[in-house]
């Protein structure tokens, strides 16, 4: 078991040093260089020289990464080219909007969808189980930004509540004032997850319901809630946490359509405003955070998979 | 795994129960057709035939692509206006309402809405069809390809198509557009690539699956070569599930362009887009004026990926259901 855990863990650091080579050397193929950038058109060809040297420009390209590497881990993710200011200030002001929402989703959308889906399995074939299925079907292919204006559609031109923009400061408020605040883009955000959630924690549940043990214990006639929460639901939690961190990681994307469909201030469209001026130290750093947290959440997905199976926790 | 890499399984039935043998396999053995006019499938044990029936979801969806498929074929001879004109060349206010001569109104830089969609659709659905096809050619030569090669290579291949595999699709798309630019051969190239991975993945998965077998095993011995094998073996064999992937992989690849011309980084104006529309006229919501600018390529979209979905979930059902166990 610790032995299985340490080789993902390996696996992990691995796909880590990987992923920050493939966005570090990605950015280093765009055309024109730090220094030049930040001094302008006008700067002579001696100062320019002097900052490459000061930020090591001047290096071969596998130390710049080294030093890069090291940087970022000791906290330290460089000047942005575009406004001249470090980009952990940039960050500090606007990474709470984004935790704050993707947090939030995760503490209303994911219980709520895993309470659907084990319904819907509790029910298969029932009315409420081929809507919950037709409605999940279609929305998991549905755009984020559609789903977001069906909900405008419906909360802000029907019934006149709120607005189609998140204004205003986190700054004081309470954990209700906050899901008032980001009402719209965590509705949005839970919508996305819960079509992919309801589908995969119903499939586990009947995935584990067709299993011998189960029929079993329908033979011996165990009413069918029973059979559900004692004996089905605890053989499949491995799978549904596995589902959980998957679409946890999924928001990491989702977030950055949402930020920019409801206007509000958050790393997400910090690092679009990046590749639109071309700041790559900025979108190094960005990056790096985001692909770090997807990869975190993807070897949760994959320990937690293997951590709840038995069988696979003790091989023969 | 991310949103994108996941194949779907067809619910309502245990994948295990779907598949399984229909009446016709049930025999064992099999009775060669001695006398002469009798053809193999008339014998009474023979297999029964695949014939293909949508369901009445799968029809719907099959209608509502060939719908949107029509329009981005012959857009350009049905749609009203051209993609940058004026209907009301003397009217200067934004967002005008749905009226004669503008049937979906107008958008933030008054050009005719309904237009401007029908355009979209050429380019939307032209960008994204071609970039599947790249993701297709590239993933299943080299996924079937290192299924065949020695395990080495094919160690070499899957540990790096793993490490893009284990990037947010987006973040690869915002670097590659930081790094170059966005232009439509840009964007087909990069959404090709992202998702060869996925592609990559499944080839291998089914080429090993197939690779492994009897009828391989004896084209080996015969001494076959090795393009023979993958030609006549194993391509018969992963034809159905890769291209019940195909229309899976392609909602994907709409989604994904369509977010990159959301954010701004995908096709550029003046060009119509369903992406790109939707961003330009978010105005019309935040100012509360009117909600069609954003909702009528929002729905476009997502009337075409759902109907997409519709027809796929139909197709892998009837094929057996048994594409989600190959991952």
């Amino acid at each position: 078991m610790t032995g299985l855990i340490l080789r993902r863990l390996g696996i992990g650091l691995v796909t880590v040093l990987a992923v920050s080579l493939i966005i570090f050397f990605g950015t280093k193929i765009l055309p024109g260089d730090a220094a030049q950038i930040r001094l302008g058109q006008e700067a002579t060809p001696e100062n320019v020289a002097a900052l490459r040297e000061k930020l090591g420009l001047d290096k071969p390209y596998w130390a710049q990464y080294l030093i890069w590497l090291k940087n970022f881990m000791t906290g330290n993710l460089g000047i942005s080219l575009a406004s001249d200011v470090p980009i952990t200030n940039l960050i500090a002001d606007r990474y709470k909007n984004t935790v704050i929402v993707s947090c939030l989703t995760a503490l209303i959308g994911v219980p709520i969808s895993l309470m659907l889906g084990i319904m819907a399995a509790m029910f298969p074939g029932s009315l409420y189980d081929r809507v919950l299925t037709f409605v999940s079907v279609s929305l998991v292919a549905a755009p984020e930004f559609f789903t977001a204006t069906l909900l405008v559609l419906l909360f802000v031109f029907a019934l006149d509540i709120g607005n189609a923009v998140v204004v205003g400061s986190t700054d004081g408020k309470g954990f209700f004032e906050l899901i008032a605040h980001f009402a719209l883009p965590i509705a949005t955000l839970s919508f996305v997850i819960a079509s992919q959630l309801i589908r995969m924690s119903r499939a586990a549940v009947l995935n584990v319901m067709s299993s011998p043990y189960i029929e079993m214990a329908i033979l011996k006639g165990v009413p069918r809630r029973r059979i559900i929460f004692r004996h089905a639901l605890l053989n499949a939690i491995g799978p549904i946490v596995n589902v959980v961190a998957l679409n946890l990681a999924y928001l990491v994307t989702g977030v950055i359509v949402v930020e920019v469909y409801f206007a509000y201030p958050g790393l997400a469209t910090l690092i679009v405003q990046g590749v639109q001026s071309r700041d790559f130290v900025l979108i190094q750093g960005l990056g790096m955070i985001f692909c770090l947290t997807y990869v975190v959440l993807m070897l949760i997905a994959d320990i937690a998979a293997f951590a709840s199976n038995p069988r696979l926790r003790h091989p023969k | 795994m991310s949103r994108d890499n996941t194949i779907d399984v067809p619910l309502g039935a245990h994948p295990d129960r779907l598949g399984g043998l229909s009446e016709g396999d049930k025999t064992d053995h099999f009775v060669a057709p001695f006398e002469h006019g009798i053809s193999f499938d008339e014998l009474p044990d023979a297999p029964p035939k695949a014939r293909f029936r949508f369901s009445l979801t799968g029809w719907i969806g099959a209608i509502i692509v060939a719908f949107w498929l029509f329009i981005a074929v012959f857009g350009s001879f049905i749609a009203p206006y051209g993609e940058n004109d004026l209907p009301f060349p003397d009217d200067y206010s934004e967002f005008q309402t749905p009226r004669a001569g503008a049937l979906l109104g107008t958008d933030v830089e008054d050009r005719d809405i309904l237009s401007r969609i029908i355009y979209g659709a050429g380019r939307t659905i032209g960008i994204s069809f071609a970039a599947t096809l790249l993701a297709y050619v590239l993933g299943v030569v080299l996924g079937i390809g290192a299924a065949v090669s020695g395990p080495k290579v094919d160690m070499a291949m899957s540990r790096i198509n793993d490490a893009f595999l284990s990037l947010p699709t987006i973040m690869l798309g915002l670097v590659v557009v930081a790094a170059i630019g966005s232009s439509i051969p840009v964007l087909i190239c990069t959404a090709g690539l992202i998702y060869a991975t996925v592609v990559f993945r499944l080839a291998r998965a089914l080429g090993q699956e197939i690779m492994v077998m009897d009828f391989v095993e004896a084209a080996k011995a015969r001494g076959e070569g090795r393009w023979w094998i993958i030609t006549r073996e194993i391509w018969p064999n992963a034809a159905m599930p890769l291209i019940t992937d195909f229309g899976l992989r392609l909602i994907y690849v709409i989604l994904f362009i369509s977010s990159l011309s959301f954010l701004g980084l995908g096709v550029q104006p003046p060009q119509a887009d369903w992406g790109s529309m939707v961003r330009e006229n978010l105005g019309a919501l935040q100012y509360g004026e009117s909600i069609i600018p954003v909702l009528a390529p929002a729905m476009a979209i997502a009337t075409l990926t759902v109907a997409i979905n519709l027809v796929v979930d139909d197709v892998s059902a009837q094929a057996g259901g048994r594409l989600s166990k190959r991952l």
